[in-house]
């Protein structure tokens, strides 16, 4: 054992210059970093996977079907699933798994639309709030107090019927007209949280003026949580647009969705319960994947859990 | 500028926050000087009013009464033009490594943030000017290109202090620049600190609540308790020589590597607990925890007053 | 005196997205009875995943303790203990007390009851009891007004009282040993000083263990007996409060204690610091993990990792230094080489 030492280990070499201060890695930005993060995330992944999938089977759908989602035939009505007809057929015929595609395309819309238009508004309204501050901030948020206190459902229910429409822009119209409350308060509060991080702070002191700070931290920093909020948004809004064709405010024949069509077999759903279950497991799943992105984006993309 | 013209004056300044029905007084009638390439401290326990005090000095806060004077100007008199001077000339340097840099910006666009608002320069001149701090403050160049994230804990703090740097400042609030940080970065953060100010001849206003670090690095201190200043001296004179009774005790608590407890140094014990700054008592502030409080404590507040050369403290008991 | 605890090859990794991070690797000690025994080290070197072990904390936050690691109380391995035995062991035989009170209290029940309601669990006694007992122990701590305090929450109370109340809540059933981490880091000097003599107090009147984690000399050098620094998940010297202070052997001992300010350089004058930073904990480190940052750093301690070795009996370096062949240095703190610049 003694041997395999030489009076030559035992030179005194000092320490190494600067070693200890390079950073091996190579450089990632934020979002890249993000993605690292999410792709780590097993079921947040599975979720965007699978959601790609139903995005994608809503888009071609029909053409790999070879049915027409409008195109009634008697010879072949409540017709359990098979091999020429994947999801069965409906009371007048139709083909279910083109029904649920064509349906798809109208529930997904409307609820990237609505989501849109909500994280939009609401971002703009919490940020001006956030921005002025004091009086401006405390009459805007009493607004959004006040208008988040009406029973949500009941305004969608009333613009339904006093519009006497029941097209998508009246639905979407319906939905986000109290829908972007919550967003604003959720944007301010956040605004409000940075602009008290001492990074801004550091950028007062130094003068910087303050619309570069809002451009080059407020807005930056909380871009995370409008994302998160925006996916978090978009299965309340296809629920909701269900929850409206099923009780016969929303989307009306000839054209369908996941709702109007689980409306429709919801009748018969004792003798042709597969009807109704296809439409449902849409929504169900749809649903599920978008807040389990959302929980992925959020654990991500905050630069807090990263230390 | 007359030669003995302290860089920045304190005068009386006081700082109320509104809490509930009450004031909470964080900084009352709080005056001090600080000399070109001097560094200053104030220590105290948390909540003593020290952090808001170096806040309000850079006019983050609004003082509720009293001045600071910037090479004998009252800063609230100053025009838009000096008010963006100013913002130059005095930077502050933070606590936490990881909330004082925005997670979403480079190193480099950190250190240039302010060198845009306050030089005329190109962008490869910045960039030449970030890379040469950078090195000054002991990081590699190519950290320009670097995310706070990918930074250790006192490599944050060199660019925190390498954001201040920039600006080519004469004064920095140093607001605990070291609390979160291991004891062996800590030694290399003081000495860099020391450094700069030889190199540049800066002028620091430290805030800690580390004794020991705060001796090391200071030239005059001034110790807090209840958002008002109870004694201020040369640093070798208030640690030998402490007048008022809660500098006592609270050097005396210190846990130093040479003492040692067991064998029989003995501590001044503080009785209770620090009073609410919201209802603070009367008189003197710290009559409610001192062993020698008098009645005339507890009816009139002392003023600092110079016991000896340089060396001022706040309490009626003590003698000339 | 005896033994009470023996930790044999204790190794804790923990799987992370860049990979498996060993954060404590191969540590021996063993814990007296009554003596004070300190883990002193920077953040990440593995002093708090240590002291968490010999609880088996790490269950549920993923910490892997690898195969043949063994923590030896009163004779039974804690890695091989059911849950039962380990509730058991948590309870009476050994408790802790962490940085962070305000976190390990629950906010929404009074001092009081919190107080009582870990008597209750751990003892067999009737309510009123437990509560009688509580505010005992109240008073044991020293809490002023105890009667008062047992109704009031724990953000009604300053962050020392706080801390009074976990050790109460943690000295409740006369364990034998306490481990307290960081105990006073978040608290103010003079809150700092009143709470580790009231520890070292309960020590001496309960006859407790107690073992401290701490990155600061300043309380180690007032409340050990006996130290140990550890660096990179290894402990790197050990021995007893005087061989570490007036006698360390280790580069890094000395690095540490010349960083600290006051005692060897003048005023303003430049203070020694370690250069670089610890290392990545993703890395094997087969060599000694110091070396890279080490003044004294041989072609040996680049190629193996030095065993440790024992001066005296108490007193264990693991550096190459030590070794036969190795020139002599001398202590850098005693020979006065930072001499007094004023």
């Amino acid at each position: 054992m003694e041997n395999e030492f030489y009076s030559d280990d035992f030179r005194i070499i000092g320490c190494e210059e600067e070693s200890g201060e390079a950073i091996g890695r190579a450089p990632i930005n934020y979002w890249q970093n993000g993605w690292l993060r999410f792709k780590k995330n097993k079921v947040a992944l599975v979720s965007s996977i699978l959601l790609g999938l139903i995005i994608a089977m809503t888009i071609i759908g029909p053409m790999i079907s070879g049915y027409k989602m409008d195109i009634a035939a008697l010879t072949t009505r409540n017709k359990w699933p098979s091999a020429a007809h994947w999801f069965g057929t409906d009371q007048l015929g139709r083909d279910i798994f083109t029904r649920v595609c064509v349906g798809g395309r109208v529930s997904l819309l409307i609820g990237f639309l609505g989501a849109v238009i909500v994280v939009v508004l609401g971002s703009l309204y919490g940020g001006i709030a956030a921005y002025f501050g004091g009086r401006v901030d405390t009459v805007m948020m009493r607004i959004v107090e006040i208008l988040k206190s009406v029973p949500h459902m009941l305004v969608v229910i009333m613009i339904s019927i006093v519009l006497n429409s029941r097209s998508i822009p009246t639905l979407l119209l319906a939905m986000t007209i109290t829908g972007w409350c919550s967003t604003a308060q959720l944007v301010r509060s956040q605004m409000l949280q940075i602009s008290r991080e001492e990074y801004v702070m550091a950028a007062r002191i130094m003068r910087v003026p303050p619309l570069t700070i809002v451009l080059k931290h407020l807005i930056p920093n909380s871009l995370s949580v409008i994302i998160v909020n925006f996916t978090f948004r978009i299965p309340g809004f296809i629920f909701g647009e269900a929850f409206l064709s099923y009780v016969g405010l929303g989307v009306q024949s000839p054209n369908t969705s996941w709702g109007a069509l689980a409306a429709a077999a919801s009748s018969t759903v004792l003798f042709y319960p597969y009807q109704i279950f296809f439409p449902t497991l849409m929504i169900a799943l749809t649903m599920l994947c978008f807040t389990l992105l959302g929980d992925g984006l959020r654990d991500a993309l905050d630069p807090k859990l990263w230390r | 500028m007359p030669d003995n013209m302290p860089l920045l004056s304190v005068k009386n300044l006081c700082k109320y926050f509104p809490a509930g029905r009450g004031v909470l007084r964080a900084v009352d009638n709080v005056s001090f000087d600080i000399r070109q390439g001097e560094t200053f401290s104030l220590v105290g326990e948390s909540g003593c009013g020290k952090t808001t005090c170096g806040r309000t000095l850079l006019g983050v806060y609004t003082p509720t009464s009293g001045e600071v004077y910037y090479n004998g100007t009252d800063i609230s008199t100053f025009s838009k033009r000096e008010k963006k001077l100013f913002g130059k000339k005095a930077q502050m340097i933070f606590q936490d490594p990881y909330s004082c840099l925005d997670p979403r910006m480079t190193i480099g666009s950190i250190i240039q943030e302010g060198m845009k608002v306050h030089f005329d320069l190109s962008a490869s001149e910045r960039q030449n000017k970030a890379e040469e701090i950078l090195r000054k403050t002991g990081l590699r160049a190519d950290f320009a290109s670097r995310f706070p994230h990918e930074l250790s804990g006192g490599q944050r703090q060199r660019v925190g202090i390498a954001r201040a740097l920039a600006l080519e400042p004469d004064f920095i609030v140093c607001d605990e620049p070291i609390a979160s940080l291991d004891v062996s970065i800590q030694a290399q953060i003081i000495n860099l600190l020391i450094k700069l100010q030889q190199e540049m001849g800066l002028s620091y206003l430290f805030i800690s609540h580390d004794l020991s670090v705060v001796r090391h690095i200071s030239d005059r201190i001034g110790v807090m308790y209840l958002g008002g200043i109870v004694e201020s001296a040369p640093a070798e004179e208030i640690f030998r020589n402490p007048f008022h009774p809660y500098t006592q005790a609270l050097f005396s608590s210190i846990l130093s590597v040479d003492s040692d407890r067991s064998s029989g140094a003995s501590r001044i014990k503080l009785e209770g607990e620090v009073p609410s700054p919201v209802n603070s008592p009367s008189g003197c502030k710290f009559r409610t925890r001192c062993k020698y409080a008098a009645e005339i404590c507890s009816n009139i507040s002392p003023e600092l007053r110079e016991i000896e050369k340089d060396h001022f403290a706040a309490c009626h008991l003590i003698n000339k | 005196m005896a033994v009470l605890l023996d930790v044999k090859n204790l190794s804790v990794s923990f799987r992370t997205m860049h990979g498996e991070v060993k954060a404590v690797r191969d540590v021996s000690f063993e814990l007296h009875e009554g003596e004070n025994l300190a883990i002193v080290g920077e953040s990440g070197c593995g002093k708090t995943v240590t002291s968490k072990a010999i609880l088996r904390l790490h269950d549920r936050s993923g910490g892997i303790v690898s195969e043949g690691s063994e923590i030896l109380f009163e004779g039974k391995n804690i890695v091989r203990m059911s849950r039962k035995e380990i509730g058991e062991i948590r309870g009476n035989g050994i408790s802790m007390i962490f940085q962070d009170s305000m976190t390990s209290l629950n906010p929404t029940m009074v001092i009081g009851k919190q107080i009582a309601e870990n008597i209750l669990i751990h003892k067999k006694t009737g309510k009123g009891e437990s509560l009688s007992q509580a505010k005992k122990l109240l008073e044991l701590v020293n809490v002023p007004d105890a009667a008062e305090r047992m109704n009031q929450y724990p953000h009604q109370l300053s962050g020392g009282l706080r801390q009074r109340v976990m050790i109460a809540m943690a000295i409740a059933c006369n364990p034998k040993i306490l481990i307290a981490d960081e105990p006073t880091t978040a608290l103010d000097v003079t809150v700092q000083a009143q709470i580790l003599e009231l520890l070292s107090d309960l020590q001496k009147q309960f006859g407790m263990s107690v073992i401290l984690v701490t990155h600061d000399f300043g309380v180690v050098a007032n409340f050990a007996d006996r130290i140990q620094v550890m660096y990179a998940g290894s402990i790197v010297e050990r021995g007893k409060k005087e061989e570490i202070f007036s006698d360390p052997k280790h580069p890094y001992t000395w690095a540490l204690l010349k960083s600290i300010p006051g005692r060897h350089q003048g005023h303003k004058g430049e203070l020694y610091s370690i250069r670089g930073t610890p290392p990545d904990l993703l890395l094997p480190l087969e060599h000694c993990p110091f070396s890279p940052r080490c003044e004294y750093c041989m072609p040996i301690c680049k190629k193996r990792r030095p065993e440790e070795k024992y001066m005296t009996e108490t007193h264990g370096i693991a550096c190459w230094l030590t070794h036969e062949k190795a020139p002599r240095v001398d202590n850098p703190l005693k020979i006065g080489g930072e001499a007094r610049a004023r």
